[in-house]
């Protein structure tokens, strides 16, 4: 990808006869980097690339540059993920994101190098990969316990047994954070499937290299294929179409550009999407996990039972 | 009728035989038309008013038809100016309901019959089931040829059947499902096509939708031919409708662009083209509003049949 290397072998004769010299310089096979739709790998489908560059002005990879299409794909495939998996069973969720913090864990290395490319000291990469694992651990244990603490029984004055549970919103469009770009990712991913949600992400447009390989975690690690899908590309172009397609239910941005949170608002109006803005969220810190984040993409839904006024038994629920 | 109008009629067990690598590979080339903008828009319009809005389930009601009926004459109310889809299809047990829902609005009623889906019944019965359709005031019959006897090579069977179907329906315009999943290659198709446009045929039909595969490119593409040939040497013009599987606007567009590329404009009307299917509406709608608010359209705004 992107340069050609030459590798020429020479002939030579020695004295012994004919003898066969290989050069010991090989080609380097580079990784594509390609996008996550429906648990496969394709190309972007307008065939489009750039090529993002670290500070010392090393090119990274070649990245797709993903179109409004590539999103509709990703949202169709959101959409149709979404009943199998809110329907699992909490704990299995919760067994899902935790196998996802395991294979992280296995591809420690990798990331560690791909965030040192994208600009990191070998200390700050350490750390923020080892906190990307830990906070997979972190939601992968609330997925079955939020439920709990978010749900109430409502005292009513008719017979009527009374309960509020959360579920989950739906789809949901992210705008992954662009500086951290692997916990700033896994921090906004893991609470929205957690709370049995789909997602479509666009990854950091400047370091994308660390969302594509989080993909193929992803792949390897029992998530049904559309629970997650990753694009790559820029915001600029498609945080419009993020935000203003009827059938995404929430979106997450997480700039302090100001007026790009103007326009989401008025777009999101149409279809009344939640629209949540993690603009002043410090991903290294405690605030950065916790089961609020969870109840950002959950609808309360509250259901009223006839229960028979038993005499005596006084009101209450 | 086309039968009684030529001196004779053609051997059918030769058939012209048909190249499956070059049908598929033609089908597959009019899914490469790029179709933007104002052809698009005028393309989904066309498509929605060729669809036969199809429910013939086990468990239709009255309420179902009458719902359904509904949604052929008001696709979505929120979009003015829309065509209405072209007919409704339904069983015959179904066709009075139909036809008092649908009124004066011009929507056209088709009934199955012939003992749909499978045919296997006698004669007398399948003529009784679709002269039942026909006085229950059904505009449209789509009956089902007898494919066993077809594959035991009786093809004089299948065409004096169709021909007495085709004596039953009166007025009614003749649809002929020859169940392409069921007749296994082209060019039996092909030879079930010549077979129903001679015995008297006014549309013929791919499929059920009870059967895998229903609706291809391909066994369209080999229909249109046959519709073609026919055409050339008889002069008659005979409808098409592909049924079953298509559910995507852009399936039904490249499906437009095979029909004007073999056929021509003629048959680019809901008189001679159809498409059978249910889903296809919703989608077709959702293609015209994105068009129109140039927003992306969930399924939740649209009503459901």
């Amino acid at each position: 990808m992107g340069k050609t290397i030459i590798n020429k072998s020479s002939l030579s004769i020695s004295e012994n006869g004919l003898e066969k010299k290989t050069s010991s310089k090989r080609l380097e096979v580079l990784k594509t980097y390609k996008i996550y739709i429906g648990g496969q790998f394709p190309r972007t489908e307008s065939g489009r690339y750039y090529i993002p560059v670290n500070a010392a002005g090393k090119k990274l990879a070649n990245v797709c540059l993903s179109s409004r299409k590539d999103f509709r794909d990703a949202v169709v495939s959101a959409r149709g993920a979404f009943s199998g998996w809110s329907g699992r069973a909490a704990f299995n969720r919760g067994q899902i994101l935790y196998r996802m913090a395991e294979m992280l864990e296995g591809r420690k290395a990798q990331f560690i190098d791909e965030l040192i490319q994208q600009d990191a000291t070998k200390a700050k990469a350490e750390k923020e990969v080892n906190l990307a694992i830990d906070r997979l651990i972190y939601y992968a244990g609330w997925c079955d316990k939020f439920q709990q603490l978010f749900s109430s029984v409502n005292p009513v004055a008719t017979s009527h047994f009374n309960f509020s549970v959360p579920e989950p919103t739906g789809v949901v469009s992210i705008i992954a954070p662009q500086d951290d770009s692997l916990l700033g990712l896994v921090s906004v991913i893991a609470p929205v499937i957690a709370g049995g949600n789909t997602c479509v992400v666009l990854a950091s447009e400047t370091k994308p290299l660390c969302a594509v390989t989080f993909a193929e975690v992803l792949n390897s690690s029992d998530l049904p294929g559309g629970v997650v899908n990753m694009l790559t590309g820029k915001p600029s172009e498609l945080v419009s179409w993020f935000v203003d397609h009827m059938d995404v239910n929430a979106t997450i941005y997480c700039e302090k550009d100001s007026i790009t949170q103007k326009m989401m608002r008025e777009k999101s109006a149409l279809n009344l999407k939640r629209l949540t803005f993690y603009d002043k969220v410090n991903w290294y810190s405690e605030e950065g996990q916790s089961p609020y984040f969870i109840m950002d993409t959950q609808e309360i839904k509250t259901t009223w039972h006839p229960v028979e006024n038993i005499a005596g038994a006084g009101g209450g629920y | 009728m086309a039968a009684g109008s030529l001196t004779m009629l053609p051997d059918f067990s030769i058939s012209p035989r048909i190249d499956q690598v070059g049908v598929e590979e033609r089908a597959s080339r009019f899914t490469k038309r790029s179709i933007k903008k104002e052809a698009k828009m005028n393309g989904l319009l066309l498509v929605l008013n060729m669809i036969d809005l199809t429910t013939l389930e086990g468990k239709d009601t009255d309420g179902k038809v009458k719902q359904l009926c509904y949604k052929a004459m008001h696709p979505h109310d929120a979009v003015p100016g829309l065509p209405t889809v072209a007919a409704i299809c339904v069983y015959p047990s179904m066709v009075k309901v139909a036809k008092k829902a649908l009124g004066d609005s011009g929507i056209k009623v088709a009934s199955v019959a012939t003992a749909f889906p499978s045919g296997q019944a006698p004669r007398d019965v399948k003529i009784r089931d679709t002269k039942y359709a026909v006085n229950e005031g059904a505009d449209e019959v789509d009956m089902v040829i007898s494919r066993g006897k077809f594959h035991a090579g009786e093809y004089n069977f299948v065409f004096d059947e169709i021909a007495a179907i085709k004596e039953a329906c009166g007025e009614a315009r003749l649809k002929v499902i020859l169940e392409t999943g069921e007749l296994g290659t082209f060019d039996k198709v092909r030879r079930a096509s010549d077979i129903a446009m001679h015995a008297g045929a006014d549309f013929i039909k791919t499929s059920t939708g009870k059967i895998q595969p229903a609706a291809t490119m391909p066994v369209t593409l080999v229909m249109l031919e046959a519709i073609r040939d026919f055409y050339y040497k008889t002069g008659k013009m005979i409808g098409m409708k592909p049924a079953g599987g298509i559910s995507k606007s852009k399936l039904a567009l490249h499906y437009l662009v095979m029909v004007k590329e073999v056929l021509g404009e003629d048959w680019l009307n809901n008189e001679w083209f159809r498409f059978g299917a249910s889903s296809l509406a919703n989608d077709v709608l959702m293609q015209i509003v994105k068009e129109k608010t140039g927003v992306y359209q969930a399924a939740n705004y649209f009503s459901v049949d």
